[in-house]
């Protein structure tokens, strides 16, 4: 019973040392995020899949709720099969206004499925350091707003930068062949 | 060891703690620079012209190359050989003698070729910070007896014969050019500093357009626009740290840290 514990042990130190990234792997920042349904998460919620990472605020008037629309149409764009791999994972800048309850409700206005796609939080400094991974520019306006680049980043199912997108309302042509060239 | 050797000990040993947090705090190794109201040359909005800088403490001098290798011993995973790519590019701390050590003559001077990340995890390991774009530029407007030397035309030209001084091959060590109003040192002349929000500034690379921004590209109204044209110097930081990804290095880019303080002191 002891000898079955100790290979227990042993195949999750394996597992754990499995979860190494490689070195410009987004997912070597350490960064706590929570979901839409108040559930913690690492950056590396959606490891395994490739994933559609963005940065946007809850009440943005004009890019944000395009940035969405964009998001589906890449989904839409890809093979069925594909498709089904494909995780979303959206990011708030805003944390003192996107609190968990807001993002809840945005996923529920916009018809947002929860099983493929997360939005989330984070803390005001793990933001900043996301947003430098993903090189997503942000500063804040005395009237509450944001000033953002609506950035969309494709990361490999290891965490790699494989294509980043400015195209707005369309599926960038060079993000969707990065897209399919994953085995 | 008896119960009361054992206390004896205890009790050095948490003055020792005490003491050695109350100089990592740092109370004279950084100023306080009491907040106010203030025209920065990036104006926070279209028709918003003044920020409101809250009181802060600043780094009196910035970060030494011994204080950084005192960091990357005790946090190996900053050492240069150890270091993700994520992280800092290929030549973080390449003029270093090795990982660890910054190499003879060189300690006192401030550590350059650091990422943002690097210098985020330094100021975080202090419990501080980087300060703000407008942090710096705030502390960075006084001369030696005026919080706010910008228009006077005598401090103007110290700042640019500073800028105007060839790079040399050597950095001065930290702390060597006068106090300002504040008592903080090397805001000028000396090397280029990350701030917090290095990645916010939003410059349109070609500043003499004053058409509408692409709304599209950038959620909200749209980049800013620089201010006070005359102000070259600090324009000129600006530019630069809007080039930069947050794990490139420079030659001459290092940082200081900041911290809040709270507001009972305004």
């Amino acid at each position: 019973m002891r000898f079955l514990a100790l290979v227990l042990l042993f195949a999750t130190t394996l597992a754990a040392a499995d979860t190494v990234y490689p070195p410009q792997s987004v997912y070597r920042l350490q960064a706590a995020l929570t979901s839409q349904s108040g559930v913690q998460h690492d950056l590396a919620v959606y490891a395994g899949h490739p994933v559609l990472i963005t940065m946007f605020y809850g009440t943005c008037p004009a890019a944000c709720p395009l940035l969405i629309d964009t998001l589906r149409s890449i989904e839409r764009a890809v093979p069925p099969g594909q498709q089904q791999r494909l995780r979303v994972l959206m990011i708030s800048i805003d944390p003192q206004h996107d609190t968990v309850e807001s993002l809840r409700e945005l996923a529920q206005t916009r018809h947002i499925d929860v099983s493929r796609w997360t939005l989330a939080r984070a803390d005001a400094s793990t933001v900043r350091r996301i947003a430098a991974v993903l090189n997503v520019q942000y500063r804040a306006l005395p009237d509450g707003g944001f000033n953002h680049s609506s950035i969309i980043t494709l990361l490999s199912p290891q965490g790699e930068i494989l294509a980043q997108s400015t195209a707005v309302a369309k599926a960038d042509a060079a993000l969707l062949q990065a897209l399919s060239a994953i085995p | 060891m008896n119960g009361k050797s054992m206390r004896r000990l205890l009790t050095a040993l948490l003055c020792g703690l005490l003491a050695s947090q109350a100089h990592a705090d740092g109370s004279t190794s950084s100023a306080l620079v009491r907040g106010g109201k203030f025209e920065s040359v990036l104006p926070p909005a279209q028709g918003v012209k003044q920020v409101d800088v809250a009181s802060f403490r600043l780094d009196r001098v910035p970060v030494s190359n011994a204080e950084f290798a005192r960091f990357v011993q005790a946090h190996p995973e900053w050492q240069r050989d150890k270091v993700a790519a994520l992280f800092a590019d290929t030549e973080y701390l390449s003029h270093w003698s090795s990982p660890v050590e910054p190499g003879a003559g060189i300690s006192n001077q401030p550590v350059v070729r650091v990422s943002w990340f690097a210098a985020s995890a330094y100021c975080e390991s202090r419990g501080a910070r980087l300060p703000t774009w407008y942090e710096w530029e705030y502390a960075a407007a006084a001369s030696a007896t005026a919080p706010d030397a910008r228009r006077d035309p005598a401090w103007q030209q110290i700042v640019l014969s500073w800028y105007s001084r060839p790079v040399s091959a050597t950095l001065p060590d930290v702390g060597r050019s006068p106090a300002n109003y504040y008592g903080v040192r090397d805001l000028h002349g000396v090397i280029w500093e990350w701030v917090e929000d290095y990645a916010g500034m939003l410059v349109a690379g070609d500043n003499r357009q004053q058409s509408d921004p692409d709304a599209l590209r950038f959620c909200g109204p749209g980049a800013l626009t620089m201010e006070q044209k005359e102000n070259y110097p600090t324009l000129m930081r600006i530019a630069l740290l809007s080039s930069m990804q947050a794990r490139y290095t420079g030659p001459a880019m290092g940082f200081r840290c900041a911290t809040s303080v709270r507001s009972a002191v305004r």
